[in-house]
């Protein structure tokens, strides 16, 4: 028969025990994350009239602006490889695989706040959950992107069976960076409120719009970008571009899955203590 | 038959913070302990933080139910979340084996936009049963909470009853070791609360349950153990239910004596007569089972009133009513023809469980026009006795042990 033990201790004095429980509970929580998948996705779609076209609404909204700002020379955004409107909807696309995972984490903590404090369920679900829908809908904007490129009579060849990596790493890495920021920002509302703020920032030192400049500060600041390496990569593989940064994109990767295994471990610890201090 | 013990409980305590911002500070330092290994337990207070629950210990085996009670507030709740894994204990070690169901909310992780039968695989895989295990019991569980004909509709379309039925439905079928109840019996209507109600024995015989309610009746019927808990702490523990139950009622002043109309009548005095048999005991007045009650009453009406009836309403510690005695009913008004009237009151034969009971009079008019009655004075919980029946009864869940008498008949 199963036994649990709550002690005041630190779970990470025994980590053995811990990585064990872990297993189970990632194992068993596995399946309870596919249902709160399917369970998310399916409300989603079903009180909306347009349903999976909204994945390209925005973006396409997004990309009329900008290639109207470019076009009317109000702003340069420098020369690109691609023709422009693909550039710049092939990044706005990308970029919102990345933010939608990076806030996945802690917004499924929040919805589930009421569960959390309820249901004792194994609490890495949510977050593999979050993956889950990222990949979803990251598969949705992928396959509109993909048509979309056709329309315009772009076709970019093989590097396309690689692209499925470079949404695989974005939204591991947006979720890893999610979970950094869920313990604090479950405590504290002003990380939620801080993130679209950073975000928009990040998003312009990130060549999503524009392309790298070729010289000074704002091409240093984008080329040490951590991001920057993974939106290219990717951006590279679907639009058939011999990929600039793929020694970044490896070294990022490895990073991404350290970290995401650290942060979990940190979330599995934490969610006691943020169970007691939230009001649920 | 002494079965194993799935619940062990030693020394546990819990701090709570009584101030938010000071409460979040602590959050962080917390997790930054946790997170380093450095959290052990802590049995300081830190300024602004009280003991929720202080020092709790007990055991409880398979078959066994444990009665959690208390005033709002005592550290029941708080205690439940340490069970069951929410929260970690502050001192102490809690040691629960085998399956743990706790049914503290119903319908968890119900979608209002899918239907029931969707809902009821959602709640189910966040409750722990697998999705094969949904399956083989799913017409078993749209049968339990008759809700067939809906089952297919989303579930934002139910009434509250409606979900908290199919909740519950699915709740009770799966199959814990350790059962955590937290008023949720009282769900749905009368006919449904039976039925849960038996569903919940019938999982009861191979779980320890721990039970927390306020209805004492049930927690009589269904406790063969209790725990009474008063500000964080244990008051009492033991075998004895119904002495819990007794503690549990002593705290409640809210039957303090109060006039509430004295307009027209001033209660003077209100008596009850002991028995003789505890004539010499000590405190309130004690009346043997089965003996007459007799309350007296000394009552001064105004003179502009001609004639009066009394009612005597009697209370128990639960603030139920069990008990009016109308002269209404039985007899002519009384004739308001001197300054003070003592009166008695006698009821024949009073049957009552054992406990302490309360007396409220009412003076009142009856309006034989306007077919209503006029209040003349009311004096509530005034005075109090108590009942003394055969004390191995204990208290049950009744309001009177019924006389009678068995005889075999012979055919």
């Amino acid at each position: 028969m199963e036994r649990r033990v709550y002690t005041p201790h630190s779970n990470i004095r025994k980590p053995w025990v811990m990585v064990r429980e872990m297993a189970r509970d990632i194992r068993k929580g596995n399946d309870l994350a596919k249902r709160l998948t399917i369970r998310d996705t399916k409300a989603l779609y079903r009180q909306s009239f347009l349903g999976l076209l909204w994945a390209f609404i925005l973006p396409l909204a997004n990309t009329l602006v900008w290639v109207f700002l470019n076009n009317s020379g109000i702003v340069s955004m420098g020369e690109t490889d691609i023709p422009y409107p693909i550039y710049v909807f092939s990044g706005t696309m990308i970029w919102a695989i990345f933010m939608e995972s990076m806030q996945a984490p802690i917004e499924k903590t929040t919805q589930n706040k009421s569960i959390l404090a309820k249901v004792n369920f194994p609490r890495e679900a949510l977050i593999v959950a979050g993956i889950y829908q990222g990949l979803f809908n990251a598969g949705v904007k992928a396959i509109i992107l993909i048509v979309a490129m056709a329309i315009m009579g772009y076709f970019s060849g093989w590097t396309l069976l690689l692209f499925p990596i470079g949404v695989i790493s974005l939204v591991l890495a947006g979720t890893a960076i999610g979970l950094v920021l869920t313990p604090l920002g479950m405590l504290y509302t002003d990380i939620s409120k801080a993130i679209p703020l950073v975000m928009q920032f990040l998003m312009y030192t990130t060549p999503v719009v524009y392309a790298i400049p070729k010289e000074g500060l704002s091409s240093q600041i984008v080329r040490h970008n951590p991001i920057t390496p993974l939106i290219m990569t990717t951006r590279d593989w679907l639009t058939g571009m011999q990929p600039e940064f793929l020694n970044g994109f490896l070294w990022m990767n490895l990073i991404v899955v350290v970290l995401l295994a650290i942060m979990l471990v940190a979330y599995r610890l934490a969610m006691p203590i943020l169970i007691e201090r939230m009001n649920a | 038959m002494s079965k194993e013990v799935l619940v062990r409980v030693e020394n546990v305590s819990k701090k709570f913070c009584r101030d938010l911002k000071t409460s979040l500070w602590y959050g962080v330092k917390d997790l930054t302990a946790e997170l380093m290994g450095g959290r052990k337990g802590q049995s300081e207070l830190r300024p602004k933080e009280f003991w929720a629950v202080k020092d709790v210990s007990f055991e409880l085996r398979r078959g066994e139910c444990l009665g959690l009670i208390g005033r709002n507030g005592a550290g029941k709740s708080t205690l439940l979340k340490m069970l069951n894994g929410l929260i970690k204990p502050d001192t102490g070690k809690i040691t629960m084996d085998g399956r743990v169901g706790a049914l503290i909310e119903l319908g968890s992780g119900f979608n209002p936009i899918l239907t029931g039968r969707e809902n009821i695989y959602n709640n189910g895989s966040v409750l722990g049963i697998s999705k094969k295990e949904i399956d083989k019991v799913i017409d078993e569980i749209i049968a339990f909470s008759e809700i067939e004909k809906f089952i297919d509709s989303p579930v934002a379309y139910y009434s509250s009853g409606m979900k908290v039925r199919l909740g519950f439905s699915v709740a009770v079928h799966m199959k814990p070791d350790v059962l955590i109840l937290d008023e949720v019996l009282a769900v749905g209507d009368s006919g449904f609360k039976i039925k849960s109600f038996n569903k919940i024995n019938e999982m009861m015989k191979n779980a320890a349950v721990i039970f927390v309610s306020h209805s004492m009746p049930n927690v009589a019927i269904i406790s063969n153990k209790i725990l009474l808990m008063e500000y964080g702490q244990m008051e009492f523990h033991g075998e004895d239910v119904s002495t819990g139950i007794d503690k549990y009622f002593d705290h409640f002043g809210g039957n303090d004596p109060k006039v509430e109309f004295d307009e027209f009548a001033q209660v003077e005095e209100v008596t009850v007569a002991s028995s003789e048999k505890y004539i010499n005991l000590e405190g309130m007045p004690a009346v043997d089972y089965q003996d007459d009650l007799k309350v007296g009453i000394r009552v001064k009406v105004d003179p502009t009133i001609d004639w009066f009836h009394v009612k005597v309403q009697l209370t128990d510690k639960d603030l139920k009513i069990v008990g009016i005695y109308d002269s209404f009913q039985f007899q002519e008004p009384i004739q308001n023809d001197t300054d003070i009237h003592q009166l008695e009151v006698v009821i024949p034969n009073c049957i009552f469980i054992n406990g302490e009971y309360s007396v409220t009079i009412f003076i009142q008019q009856r309006d034989m026009i306007l077919k209503k009655w006029n209040l003349l004075g009311l004096y509530r919980y005034w005075t109090k006795f108590r009942v003394k029946a055969s004390d191995a009864l204990g208290y049950v869940p009744a309001v009177v042990y019924l006389p009678g008498r068995i005889e075999s008949i012979v055919k």
